[in-house]
């Protein structure tokens, strides 16, 4: 056996809980108030049949099941949720995801290495070069970490290029996978056409100089025109599984990891490059806490049950954090633009305001699906709303 | 090519999948109703599969020692013991004066109890005890439930009690949101439309488990591949029955085309009304359900989350088309917003 302990020793524990009369194993300990007695079992002419049917195949239930104004107000039902349900033995009826912090660190550093990537475009384009080079070599950094937290993660890292033997559209990681394959050397070659004025300027190496800017440009213009896919496909991948408070918070997430990719990428770009440059990138910050602030706020108030992740744990601390820091970030980014240490400190915020961000959607879903309150009651909500429409 | 039909409403999955001449769809019909809670299931599954053990411990859970489906338990008997009669059966216990058969109580407690750390998440404990203690009082039961060990305390008259037992399962569902989702192609559909994931392929991403909505597939530790029931695809190709059927003595679990399994369990389900079990329900039969029907569909005689299962499981994927369409819009939003900032007065 794996864990190494005594036969029956869960047991012993058990039986020891239960003779204290006290319930919760590591918590504190919570008297149960419950009162000795013969359960009141014969409940005169109470109706064991279902509480709830299936909807009729084919009736207007199903259809309405599908439609965007219907599913809205299926949410809505269950902003007054009721607090009773039943679960086997209390236990989640989902599996929370296994990932390790690899994945939310991944989402943060996917999300930079995207948003620098635009960065680095828009600054190429409008002669900022060194905001182009510090972004390019950001963009790089950014997805190298990426790729070692992907591999890292998996179960099996030396099987990571199975995940090359296909491409499924029904498959946001598969999605992800090959979008990152493409963007990957592409921003490499930008990045490290960069070292190109540091070539001689004879023979072989002076040829590769010369083509140096341009071939950067190109490979720049590609990433840059792959990156808004990569922040963008990280909130269907959370989205796209049956971990309440993802799944449900599905038409925000890919905005708030946008504003969350933009907010790190300018924060990043605040911190590397020269006030001088770095005039769009401020705008550019502003713009990305429009986004993610109008996104987040949208998943607190529109979901209901499944939002309370959110709002509170470890989610709801982390989001808090976040929102805090994007405003000082965003401030700085606003009035201290010509100052280089007040520009550094924004960057900073808006930097850490994405890690919050990331690492506090992560934890929400995950607490969401360790709960099975939030697997039980909307979906009860769900059943019992789908027979009142039948009734009527 | 994967059309939107694919994700969403009835439809046959082998001949979806791209099958040319499919066999009938196979699946288990478990009749809940005559499980015994032998576990011979549990066992048939471990030794045909060569399913790791999970080790030799009482979780205080009634009968259940297994606690959930993991990785290394295909098969799951869950044991939910309830102060009510079953049918017209006759009371066995009632009048006994042993006090009450406390069991809410003994269900809160053992709701914390530890699992057998090699599966991830495997069996983790309940946030919080009371959706327990309803379970073992039932969702509709609203009488103050006892808070002792059956005889401990005097007193009070012993009240009847019944047992429910049920063989829990992978459902193989006709829109298998694991299957979908994983990366690799690891996880594949079969002629029989039946989700396996083959083991060379699995690279341990782990996306599949918080996509099902079941929480079926777990990843076993130390091993980082995701397991489940393959409902015996080396054995149904050879036209054997799978080990789990093939060993019930009670024919709970029954093996067979979809289709029969169905009609057959509808006449028992109006069967067991007649008989006087109102509270006996179909669960995952219906083609029309959020999964599109459940290759393994189950006879419940209470709701289905006090059996551990979810009471209107959607497959994610329904949603699929809508969420990449919002991701779009966002990727859109994001581009343009680096345009004008760049564009604008520099």
């Amino acid at each position: 056996m794996s864990d190494g302990e005594e036969i029956g020793a869960r047991f012993r524990r058990f039986q020891e809980r239960l003779a204290d009369g006290s319930v919760g194993a590591g918590g504190p300990e919570r008297p149960l108030e419950r009162g000795v007695g013969t359960p009141g079992l014969d409940v005169p002419g109470r109706d064991w049949s279902p509480k709830t049917q299936r909807r009729e195949p084919g009736g207007g239930g199903e259809g309405g099941r599908r439609g965007g104004g219907r599913g809205r107000g299926e949410r809505e039902g269950i902003t007054v949720p009721p607090v009773e349900f039943s679960s086997y033995y209390g236990r989640p009826i989902l599996k929370a995801p296994v990932w390790k912090h690899d994945i939310p660190a991944y989402l943060f550093t996917g999300g930079l290495a995207a948003g620098t990537s635009l960065i680095a475009a828009g600054a190429d384009l409008t002669g900022r070069p060194a905001l182009r080079r510090a972004a390019r070599v950001t963009s790089l950094a950014a997805l190298g970490a990426s790729t070692y937290f992907l591999i890292n993660d998996l179960g099996r890292p030396e099987r990571f290029h199975h995940m090359l033997r296909v491409a499924k559209l029904t498959s946001p990681m598969s999605v992800g996978t090959w979008i990152l394959a493409m963007l990957g050397p592409a921003a490499g070659v930008a990045a490290v056409s960069e070292v190109g004025p540091l070539l001689p300027s004879r023979g072989l190496l002076g040829f590769a100089r010369r083509i140096a800017p341009p071939t950067g440009r190109v490979a720049g213009l590609a990433a840059a025109a792959l990156a808004p896919a990569l922040a963008t496909y990280t909130g269907v991948l959370l989205a796209d599984t049956a971990v309440p408070s993802w799944h449900d918070a599905y038409p925000e997430l890919p905005f708030v990891f946008a504003g969350s990719a933009l907010l790190s990428s300018t924060g990043a770009a605040m911190i590397t490059a020269p006030t001088a440059e770095t005039g769009p990138v401020r705008r550019l910050a502003l713009a990305g806490a429009a986004i993610e602030l109008t996104a987040s706020h949208r998943i607190e108030t529109r979901l209901g049950l499944t939002g309370e992740p959110y709002r509170e744990g470890r989610g709801g601390r982390l989001l808090r954090l976040s929102r805090s820091l994007v405003l000082a970030g965003a401030a700085g980014a606003l009035l201290g633009g010509r100052s280089r240490l007040l520009s550094v400190l924004s960057g900073a915020a808006l930097v850490g305001s994405a890690v919050a961000t990331r690492f506090g959607v992560y934890h929400a879903g995950v607490d969401s699906a360790k709960d099975p309150k939030y697997t039980v009651v909307p979906q009860r909500a769900r059943l019992e709303q789908a027979e009142s429409d039948t009734d009527r | 090519m994967v059309s939107a039909d694919s994700l969403f409403g009835p439809i046959d999955p082998a001949p979806d999948a791209g099958y040319v001449d499919a066999p009938p769809r196979m699946g288990f019909f478990t009749d809940t109703s005559v499980c015994i809670g032998c576990k011979a299931c549990e066992v048939a599954c471990k030794e045909w599969n060569l399913v790791p053990d999970h080790g030799l411990d009482l979780l205080g859970m009634s009968y259940d020692n297994t606690g959930a489906l993991t990785a290394n338990s295909w098969r799951h008997v869950a044991f939910i013991e309830q102060p009510r009669p079953l049918g017209r059966q006759t009371p066995a216990l009632a009048g006994t004066p042993t006090g009450p058969s406390g069991s809410a109580h003994m269900a809160e407690i053992a709701s914390t109890t530890p699992g057998v750390p090699d599966t991830d998440p495997g069996l983790p404990p309940a946030p919080h005890p009371e959706p327990a203690g309803r379970m073992a009082a039932g969702p509709e039961f609203l009488g103050m439930p006892g808070t002792d060990l059956p005889g401990r305390q005097g007193g009070g008259e012993r009240t009847d009690l019944r047992w429910l037992m049920s063989s829990d399962v992978c459902k193989h569902c006709t829109h298998a949101a694991c299957l979908d989702v994983c990366p690799t192609g690891s996880l594949f559909r079969t002629e029989f439309g039946t989700v396996v994931v083959q083991e060379d392929i699995c690279n341990g991403c782990g996306y599949c488990i918080p996509a099902c909505p079941y929480g079926v597939i777990d990843q076993r530790k130390g091993d980082g591949r995701a397991w489940k029931c393959t409902l015996c695809y080396d054995r149904i190709g050879e036209g054997m029955t799978p080990a789990c059927a093939q060993a019930c003595p009670t024919e709970s679990i029954q093996y067979g085309v979809l289709d029969e399994l169905r009609e057959r369990a509808q006449q028992r389900v109006e069967r067991l009304h007649a008989d006087g079990v109102p509270e006996a329900r179909l669960y995952g039969h219906d083609p029309n359900d959020g999964v599109g029907g459940d290759g393994a569909f189950f006879l419940l005689l209470d709701e289905p989350e006090v059996y551990g299962l979810p009471p209107d499981p959607i497959v994610t994927t329904r949603d699929l088309p809508d969420m990449w369409r919002r991701a779009g819009v966002a990727a859109l939003t994001m581009a343009a917003a680096v345009a004008v900032a760049f564009v604008g007065r520099s």
